[in-house]
């Protein structure tokens, strides 16, 4: 059984900016509009600012196939799969998509922090596009992988961040559709229940679903992927085989490798809490030596007084997050622009590339899987140089130095 | 996988001959540019979602509530007692109400306006109060206005057998026409969908509607034959007031359970009013839903 699961033809998406903001208008505004629009039509036509989201977009996913969507924040991955999934319409182009669809943008939409576990598995399912009967049917099956069995009838306020999760996941694992449409959801969680997620993707990948898997995450790409779309700037860069397109993405400076990142354009005029610039402090190249200490600034702004709390995520170039730190000192903070600075100590960091990704998160809400209120995939990136005349740590080893951190650890010989 | 073909040779190159041992490839959906939503047979699959959404919202009601089911009689008993105080009382509409004693005549007309009420006001926040939904996931978004008409139904159904109950205590029994309650609770049904689906679609475009639909919905109370008989509106206007689609319907309702008189014209147009809102409705909703998500 060989056909043409997905075929996306000529796909493009405009997004109206406003400078004010929201997309919504008031009355008013849509009445004035019209009347302007009356009156001046012939002269000058109203320029909204837009953009593209996606710029005619094309490929073809073969039934059973597991195919990564890649590319830097803001490439249009997201954007992409909301149109494929039909929750947003495009503006040129077509789609055909052949069998039942189930996109999973969120872990756990729909789950209300008032109804028992039970509850929320019935109404998440439903709202995933599962029947009735299926769900009956697979209930068991879902508990069972969540391990919250004991728990089936406490409403999931009462739930550990964890077992919330779970959950949330499990029904998602549970989805039998022909074509699954995946972002970003194994980016929750712990690592071994990031690893217990990966596990079940690969199952589905290998029986026989269509699934297209938008992640930041290049090593689960890499072991769950066999073909890859690469987005940038809303074109396809490049389709192919995995290895041939991560390649092509580690060379094209898909890494931005910079000392400072500011946030420009659409999201620059968003409102509510949010990250605007991060910044290597005192560097004028994006190098450090191991053995150098390095101070991050993250820089973001408040519209009111409120909790948010500054983080960073540290990544390889596999995009596995080494480890995160944020500004638990912080309660509330007044409105307007503030900088947090992070100092990471030397021999910390391994050699190679690694990613900064800063974060605000609200403290106002424990126990969400929201974790943050604004986080910018990819933000920058810089290389952490070793060598064996940095420091007296390897000193005669000359290959790579294994490891996914690089500490300097004190050794002694007892007597 | 390949790099696509260009759409003209996609649309007609798509052809090749399956196997005939293999299963066949399952039936294509198109995405493209148009505007307009799903096709009506997409509700009915949906039908289910329709069912749990309306459960939770039910639900969600009475587990955050002390009183739960309770409210949903309350409501329209301490209204009916202030309109007694009001209207039974002072502006002695007691003796114009035929057949029954005012506080019965007031509850069996407060009933199916509380209903059609909160219908339309739960309906017309309910996508901005779902955008978290609209935004991550996809199915007819119909089915978000309809779960809260059909939460309020599930409150008028609660609440109908302490009216039967007063109706008794005041020493009458429901006339045999009571089995055509339901009638008028369908079409009253189809009356709030029309008005909520339209509110819906209008609030996630303009948010002006939050604040229009409360003020909307109390003076639409009193420009309805709710708590007074239509036959205090002169002859020569009734058939304006039955323009109204919620006044022929209360009409029915109240008067299936109470027998009070009937002006089957006055029905007939109020339906027909619903019927056309109702599609005028459905019309524009899905021409603008499936720009909800980027919108609300």
């Amino acid at each position: 059984m060989t056909y043409t699961a997905v075929q996306v033809s000529g796909l493009s998406k405009q997004y109206r900016i406003g400078a004010t903001g929201p997309a919504y208008r008031t009355f008013r505004e849509a009445i004035v509009e019209r009347a302007r629009g009356a009156l001046r039509r012939p002269l000058s036509a109203p320029i909204a600012p837009s953009i593209w989201a996606l710029r005619d977009v094309s490929f073809a996913v073969e039934a059973g196939e597991v195919v990564g969507v890649i590319g830097r924040n803001g490439a249009g991955k997201s954007t992409l799969l909301k149109v494929l999934s039909r929750i947003t319409r495009p503006t040129e182009g077509r789609v055909e998509v052949r069998g039942r669809v189930a996109s999973l943008l969120e872990v756990g939409t729909g789950f209300h922090s008032e109804l028992t576990g039970r509850e929320n598995v019935f109404l998440n399912a439903a709202i995933l596009g599962m029947k009735r009967a299926e769900i009956v049917r697979k209930f068991d099956d879902i508990v069972a992988f969540a391990e919250v069995a004991p728990f089936v009838d406490t409403p999931v306020k009462h739930y550990s961040s964890g077992m919330y999760l779970r959950l949330a996941f499990a029904v998602a694992a549970h989805l039998d559709p022909h074509v699954l449409l995946l972002d970003e959801v194994l980016a929750v969680g712990d690592a071994a229940f990031q690893k217990k997620c990966l596990g079940k993707m690969g199952e589905v990948a290998r029986s026989g679903r269509t699934v297209l898997f938008v992640s930041h995450n290049l090593a689960a790409v890499r072991a769950l992927c066999k073909q890859c779309v690469y987005l940038e700037t809303g074109r396809v860069r490049a389709v192919g085989p995995t290895e041939e397109v991560l390649d092509l993405y580690a060379r094209s400076g898909a890494m931005r490798a910079a000392v400072r990142w500011t946030r420009e354009g659409e999201a620059a005029v968003a409102s509510g809490p949010r990250i605007t610039g991060v910044e290597l402090v005192g560097l004028t190249q994006p190098l450090v030596r191991v053995d150098q200490p390095l101070r991050v600034a993250v820089d973001y702004v408040l519209d009111a007084p409120g909790p948010a709390i500054p983080g960073l995520h540290f990544l390889n170039s596999d995009g596995t997050i080494l480890f995160s730190s944020a500004d638990w000192s912080l309660d509330a903070l007044a409105a307007g622009a503030h900088r947090g600075v992070c100092e990471v100590p030397p021999f910390l960091l391994p050699a190679g590339a690694i990613t900064v990704e800063p974060y605000l998160y609200d403290s106002s809400r424990p126990g969400t899987n929201e974790l943050a209120r604004d986080w910018v995939r990819d933000a920058l990136t810089f290389e952490v140089e070793d060598s064996a005349w940095v420091e007296a740590t390897r000193r005669r080893w000359l290959r790579p130095w294994p490891g996914m951190v690089r500490p300097k650890l004190p050794w002694s010989r007892p007597a | 996988m390949s790099v696509a073909r260009s759409p003209a040779s996609a649309a007609g190159g798509d052809q090749r001959p399956a196997d005939p041992a293999s299963e066949a490839p399952p039936p294509a959906v198109v995405i493209d540019a148009r505007a307009g939503g799903d096709s009506l047979a997409e509700l009915w699959d949906h039908r289910e979602l329709l069912y749990f959404l309306v459960w939770r919202d039910v639900k969600l009601r009475y587990k955050q509530t002390a009183l739960g089911a309770l409210w949903a009689i309350l409501q329209p008993l301490m209204m009916t007692a202030v309109f007694y105080v009001l209207f039974g009382r002072l502006a002695a509409l007691e003796q114009r109400v035929p057949g029954v004693p005012y506080a019965v005549y007031a509850l069996a007309g407060l009933l199916p306006w509380t209903f059609f009420s909160n219908a339309v006001a739960a309906s017309s926040a309910s996508l901005v109060g779902g955008a978290q939904l609209i935004t991550k996931v996809y199915f007819p978004r119909l089915v978000i206005p309809l779960a809260a008409v059909g939460a309020a139904l599930v409150d008028l159904v609660v609440a109908v057998p302490v009216l039967l109950v007063l109706l008794l205590a005041s020493g009458r029994m429901p006339p045999p026409t009571a089995v055509l309650t339901p009638l008028a609770v369908v079409g009253l049904a189809l009356a709030a969908s029309g008005v909520g689906l339209a509110l819906s679609a209008l609030t996630v475009r303009y948010r002006d509607f939050r604040h229009v639909v409360p003020f909307m919905l109390q003076v639409w109370l009193f420009l309805t034959p709710v708590i007074y008989p239509v036959t205090l509106v002169p002859a020569r206007w009734r058939l304006l007031i039955y323009l109204n689609p919620v006044a022929g319907l209360v009409d029915a309702f109240r008067s299936a359970l109470l027998g009070t008189p009937l002006e089957p014209s006055g029905v007939a147009l109020s339906l027909a009013v619903s019927l056309v809102l109702l599609a005028a409705a459905v019309l524009y909703f899905r021409r603008v839903e499936r720009d909800f998500a980027d919108v609300v």
